[in-house]
């Protein structure tokens, strides 16, 4: 489904993403784990066409999306949650979906969606006439993780949605992305919690200054010395 | 989806003229209410408060378009009353040299509707699109980056606006010489540091508040839009909306574009009023200051805020005539004071009857 080849970004003359080859494909969870400044949201970015990359391909269902602007990739359907959520504060929780479902114009699917959003997350509903910026941390995870889920996308790339959360709000995080994944939408999941991204992810890559240095199953990896040892702590 | 065309078609019908009224009402209501000021309250005011409401709707239409751009998208122009500068001058050129063209004389041709005002009508337009046109090439490449940029581009921008205004030549008031002018003579010669003088009294409250009541209710409905919706978001987090899929730059040009073309219009409502004269000082940077501050105090992305506050701001120096020598201090200071203390302005991106207080004021008189 989606297939990064050789890719190269630059910011000016930091040298960030150095050749990253990377796969997901349809129906899975994959998680890209790797330490602070490892290249992660960056190769988020330039799938998303927020970033142009210097060198490489991103291929997306067979067709090349690199250097495509943003609101063109998302109509082809990936959608980005951004790293630090980066919701609306001063919009209410509902305009703040309706902003997610901007390049749609399809009535009434948006709002079979919208129920779609408040069923997996019951808070945004009770909450909905709310400002954004009143909402609490994890609630406003759910909201920047809803309002991606209303542009109807088959790819989701997910940037660190654990940050910063309670442990019980990054369990109900991490339960919620099992669901969104069972309702049919794939998965490409940006994390440090490497322990709970490869629960839940069926197959993984380990990124280290711009370059994929592990990628294999999930469970292989989890049980694996070197990811142990650097990310999970021993 | 099984219901048949005609069976949907029926349901529809009665919303059809719902959906016509209520695109059709407010209007109406603007014209209306302009209607009401120009024949009957303006008329048993007098003159002096009358010129008080026209400066005032001219306020309303420059700080509602700027809080399209820096209400709405969050970016920061300082230099709005460039844009007045520019549909001042256009629509004089248009009406003056108009005259003169096609009548011969500056004589003023019919009345409330006559053919004088309809070439006064068409010149506001026209200076609205040129000021929009100047918008555009002055947007396009500055808000393309990102941070302050646009700031001192409107700034530089208002400067060279200044420049090339005071470096014109003299006003022609010759029926002979104007006939056989170029266009080219005709639009530089708009009376240099003077002031293009002679420009016909064509303004009044009628216009000025049909201006004033479409600024509105476009900011308004375009607040409610998706487009306004995805306008307020790339304020809140540009990376976000643009990650949404909005286009970001394409739409803060527009905004801008929008907000310059009401700017051109109110130019030209300026230009032809009684008792001030279209010059370069007058439309300086001290305008664009002013109108900032009505901007910020009313609230980023407040339309009622800014409404609110372009007309406390007109009509408080008039009573405080005695101290206007002070005006500009007190108004920098206004500004330090809301910018520290409540940064999104007195009601942010509220409407007045969104105010809780308000809110529980009309449900109770329900
Ligand atoms: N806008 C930028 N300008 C310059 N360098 C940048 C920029 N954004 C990121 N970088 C650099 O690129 C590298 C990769 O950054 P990236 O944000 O992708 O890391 P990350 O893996 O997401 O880290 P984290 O876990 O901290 O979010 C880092 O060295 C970072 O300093
Ligand atoms: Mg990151």
């Amino acid at each position: 489904m989606l297939r990064l080849n050789d890719l190269h970004v630059h910011y000016g003359a930091v040298h960030a993403l150095q050749g990253v080859e990377l796969e997901v494909n349809q129906g899975e969870i994959v998680t890209l784990i790797g330490s602070n400044g490892a290249g992660k949201s960056t190769t988020l970015r330039a799938i998303s066409g927020m970033l142009r990359p210097s060198r490489g391909t991103i291929d997306f269902e067979g067709k090349p999306i690199a250097g495509l602007a943003p609101h063109v990739v998302v109509g082809l359907g990936i959608a980005h949650s951004p790293e630090g959520r980066g919701v609306f504060a001063n919009l209410t929780v509902e305009e703040n979906l309706q902003v997610g479902a901007y390049t749609r114009s399809d009535k009434a699917g948006i709002a079979e969606d919208m129920k779609k959003v408040y069923g997996l997350f019951p808070r945004l509903e009770e909450r909905r006439r709310q400002l954004a910026g009143t909402l609490s941390g994890g609630e406003q995870q759910m909201l920047a993780m809803g309002r991606a889920l209303l542009a109807r996308p088959r790819l989701l790339l997910l940037d660190e949605p654990s940050l910063g959360l309670a442990p019980q709000i990054v369990k109900v995080i991490f339960q919620i992305i099992r669901d969104i994944n069972a309702l049919g939408t794939t998965i490409l999941l940006v994390e440090q919690n490497a322990h709970k991204a490869l629960e839940v992810a069926n197959r993984g890559y380990v990124i280290e200054v711009g370059k994929i240095v592990l990628a294999d199953d999930a469970k292989v990896l989890a049980a694996s010395d070197e990811v142990r040892k650097a990310y999970l702590g021993g | 989806m099984e219901a048949s065309f005609q069976d949907r078609s029926a349901a529809l019908r009665p919303s059809m003229g719902k959906a016509a009224v209520s695109a059709l009402l407010p209007p109406a209501v603007v014209i209306g209410l302009a209607a009401l000021l120009h024949f009957v309250i303006g008329p048993a005011i007098g003159y002096f408060y009358a010129k008080v409401l026209t400066d005032v709707g001219i306020a309303v239409v420059m700080a509602v378009s700027l809080n399209l751009v820096n209400g709405y998208t969050g970016q920061f122009s300082i230099g709005h009353a460039a844009f007045m500068t520019v549909g001042g001058y256009a629509a004089g050129s248009v009406v003056y040299y108009g005259h003169y063209l096609i009548w011969g004389s500056l004589q003023q041709q019919g009345g409330f509707l006559g053919p004088s005002t309809l070439l006064y009508v068409v010149a506001l337009l026209v200076g609205g699109l040129a000021a929009a046109l100047a918008g555009f090439v002055v947007g396009l490449p500055s808000l393309r980056l990102r941070g302050d940029y646009l700031a001192i581009v409107t700034l530089g921008f208002g400067e060279i606006v200044r420049v090339l205004v005071t470096r014109t030549n003299d006003v022609l008031f010759d029926a002979d010489e104007i006939a056989a002018a170029s266009p080219v003579t005709l639009l530089t010669s708009v009376g240099g540091s003077l002031g293009f003088t002679g420009l016909p009294f064509l303004t009044n409250l009628f216009w000025v508040w049909v201006a004033a009541g479409a600024v509105i209710l476009f900011s308004y409905r375009l607040k409610r839009s998706d487009q306004g919706r995805a306008l307020l978001s790339i304020r809140e987090d540009e990376i976000a909306a643009e990650a949404m899929g909005i286009p970001t730059t394409r739409f803060k040009v527009q905004a801008f574009v929008y907000a310059a073309f009401f700017a051109g219009i109110a130019g030209g409502l300026f230009a032809h009023e009684v008792g001030t004269t279209l010059n370069p000082q007058e439309l300086g940077f001290q305008k664009s200051f002013e109108v900032v501050i009505m901007v910020v105090l009313g609230g980023m992305g407040s339309v009622t805020g800014t409404t609110i506050a372009a007309a406390a701001l007109v009509i408080l120096p008039e009573a405080l005539r005695s101290f206007s020598d002070y005006r500009m201090i007190a108004y920098a200071l206004t500004l330090i004071l809301v910018m520290l203390l409540r940064p999104q302005g007195l009601m942010g991106l509220r409407e007045v009857w969104e105010i809780p207080a308000v809110r529980k004021l009309l449900r109770s008189g329900r």
